[in-house]
């Protein structure tokens, strides 16, 4: 514990702004994950134990596209396209024996397509750490905001994220598809009465969580080393994110994903060892106090 | 339900105990000593996690915290105290008793995927606490040093054979007890709450005290499981405490099967087994690994021994075997 750099951290305005630029974009690309999480656990009552695997792949699938293409832009959009279509695959051919199936069996079954696509990129890609680097566009030098360094790119980042999200949430709010959507999460059998087709339903929306972690893959490739075994800790964030949020909630997974970023660069400084038992403390914490999360419907 | 007689498995266990005292004569295999050894720490692991999932229908993600606490708390007692081996035992059964009390007074709260994700926190929480925690528990590198004063009554568990025999002998003194819990009318009232809670609070059980009380019991039969652990490798390690252990438990149980009480034994065999084939003939064992869980979840889409006692035309009873 080092609390005093905490508060001088706190206090100096240089430090404020870097830390929380650093920490809003790891919370943005959480955002991302988690967003997608949510959303299949809200219509599909699936926990896709295998979320992080997606965002790793989208990640690795930027990495080379951009190495052929050098489109930054391409290989963002192949990652969260890509990922759309093993989603599809993934959900049609494996999840959709297990509806409610036992949580194990759904747990057993991710954690097998875990362990073979990390072994898969260890084949292809190899075992060792890759870098995409920086995008030429991007190379240039950072703003000082009140003495804090910002990189042009974490702009970017954060505003794709933010708009990334904002389209999802507002196509659920307002659209006739959107609308279908949510009642296919409360009443699944009766939007299949009305003659809705909601295995295509559920298709689309896995496909959609799964495109969602794919983009925040392609997104995080030029700042994150990759590695096979990358997508584990996003996938423990993005169910800390979920569960503190409310299991269901886009807006709920948006402002956890931030909390949660802005533990994880404060802490580094404040309590360095122990910024993974803070998250977990706040799950507990949060799951005791109101299970249903932030902004969850009422457990049924 | 039938109660099993106590009698008939004391005998089945001393034959079980008898061969493997036999078999280092026939075939001395330093490798196959340490395989039941293994076995016999994760099956009992296993075994107490089963008595959560499959009896009470609490699906734990977190129960790993109690074995790692027991691996810990009986490496910390032997390495810190002069107490003896024995003593230590008890004590750190004590402590998980304490430790599992607090915690699942605060999880049996919550229900089904909430109650899984609030213990996987609890574990990671207790894991980090242990990582951050280098001047008693040696932080990431875990308790190196080794575990003195390992003779008790004349054996020797430093010595490899007579740790395989302890571990034989713990590991069906474990599964008889359990067994017996089961069986017993507290092992009724924990299948009752598994299919229908609120039927089973209008008979007059009172769930919460009868959850809580698994939770704890279960916990300590972790912790043996963890104490073996801890003579075997000499010491604690995160990796004991850390979420993969709950996984390997859960798969055990999952492809052993829930439904029958030596199902997670004969998951947590196959498991080992297949840990050790596959990585001797292969990089790859997550690829090989994950076909074979793929098949098995897929094809069978339960418990081996769910399937088999099925196929036979026994009525899977979700209760003794």
């Amino acid at each position: 514990m080092d609390l005093a750099a905490l508060a001088e951290c706190v206090t100096s305005s240089s430090c404020l702004v870097t830390q929380t630029t650093s920490g809003l974009i790891v919370g943005m690309l959480l955002f991302l994950v988690a967003a997608g999480l949510t959303l299949i656990f809200g219509v599909l009552k699936i926990v896709n134990f295998a979320h992080g695997t997606f965002y790793m792949l989208g990640a690795y699938l930027a990495y080379s596209v951009f190495r052929v293409t050098d489109s930054y832009t391409l290989a963002v959009v192949a990652a969260g396209a890509g990922m759309g279509i093993f989603g599809i695959v993934f959900e049609r051919a494996l999840i959709a024996r297990v509806y409610g199936a036992n949580v194990l069996m759904q747990l057993l079954i991710c954690y097998a397509v875990v362990l073979i696509c990390d072994d898969l990129v260890k084949i292809v890609w190899g075992a060792d750490f890759k870098a995409m680097g920086m995008p030429p566009e991007f190379q240039v030098p950072p703003l000082f905001v009140a003495g804090g360094v910002v990189p042009p790119f974490y702009i970017l980042l954060i505003t794709v994220a933010l708009a990334i999200g904002g389209g999802l949430g507002l196509t659920l709010a307002l659209t006739k598809i959107g609308k279908i959507v949510r009642a296919a999460a409360h009443n699944p059998n009766m939007v299949s009465a009305l003659g809705i087709n909601t295995t295509l339903l559920y298709s689309l929306v896995f496909a959609t969580g799964a495109m969602l972690a794919g983009l925040a893959g392609g997104l995080a490739a030029p700042v994150r080393s990759l590695t096979p075994g990358m997508g584990f800790s996003i996938l423990i964030e993005s169910f800390i994110v979920t569960v503190i949020g409310g299991m269901g909630s886009i807006a709920g997974a948006l402002i956890a994903a931030v909390v949660l970023g802005l533990i994880r660069s404060f802490g580094t400084i404040g309590f360095p060892m122990f910024t993974e038992g803070m998250m977990f403390l706040v799950m507990i914490i949060i799951l005791v106090v109101k299970p249903s999360g932030l902004f969850g419907r009422e457990i049924v | 339900m039938l109660r099993p007689s106590l009698a008939r498995d004391i005998v089945l266990g001393i034959l079980v105990i008898a061969i493997l005292a036999l078999i280092p004569a026939l075939v001395p295999s330093k490798a196959f000593q340490d395989f039941v050894i293994r076995v016999a720490a994760m099956a009992l692991f296993a075994t107490s996690l089963n008595l959560l999932v499959g009896y009470t229908g609490l699906t734990s993600f977190g129960h790993g915290m109690f074995y790692g606490l027991g691996t810990y708390s009986f490496a910390l007692l032997m390495q810190k105290t002069s107490l003896s081996l024995p003593m230590a035992f008890l004590l750190t059964l004590l402590i998980t008793a304490a430790t599992a009390t607090v915690v699942g007074a605060i999880c049996i709260r919550l229900r089904l995927i909430y109650f899984a994700f609030v213990t996987l926190a609890m574990q990671m929480l207790l894991h980090s606490i242990i990582i951050s925690w280098v001047g008693l528990t040696g932080g990431d590198q875990g308790l190196q040093g080794g575990i003195p004063r390992r003779v008790v009554a004349g054996f020797d568990l430093g010595n490899q054979h007579t740790l395989y025999l302890a571990s034989g002998v713990v590991l069906v003194i474990g599964l008889i007890a359990m067994r017996h819990v089961v069986a017993s009318t507290f092992g009724t009232s924990l299948r009752m709450i598994r299919d229908n809670e609120a039927r089973a609070a209008f008979l007059g059980i009172v769930v919460w005290r009868v959850k809580l009380a698994v939770f704890v019991l279960s916990a300590m039969f972790a912790a043996v499981g963890g104490v073996v652990t801890s003579l075997f490798v000499s010491g604690a390690y995160p990796e004991l405490i850390n979420w993969p252990i709950s996984g390997d438990a859960i798969f055990a149980i999952v492809l052993g099967g829930i439904g029958s009480f030596l199902g997670p034994l004969v998951g947590t065999i196959m498991l080992t087994v297949l840990n050790d084939v596959v990585t001797r003939t292969t990089e790859y064992y997550g690829l090989a690994l994950g076909i074979i869980i793929l098949v098995f979840a897929l094809g069978l889409r339960r418990g081996v021994v769910d399937f088999v006692t099925e196929r036979l035309g026994f009525r899977p009873s979700g209760g003794v075997s």
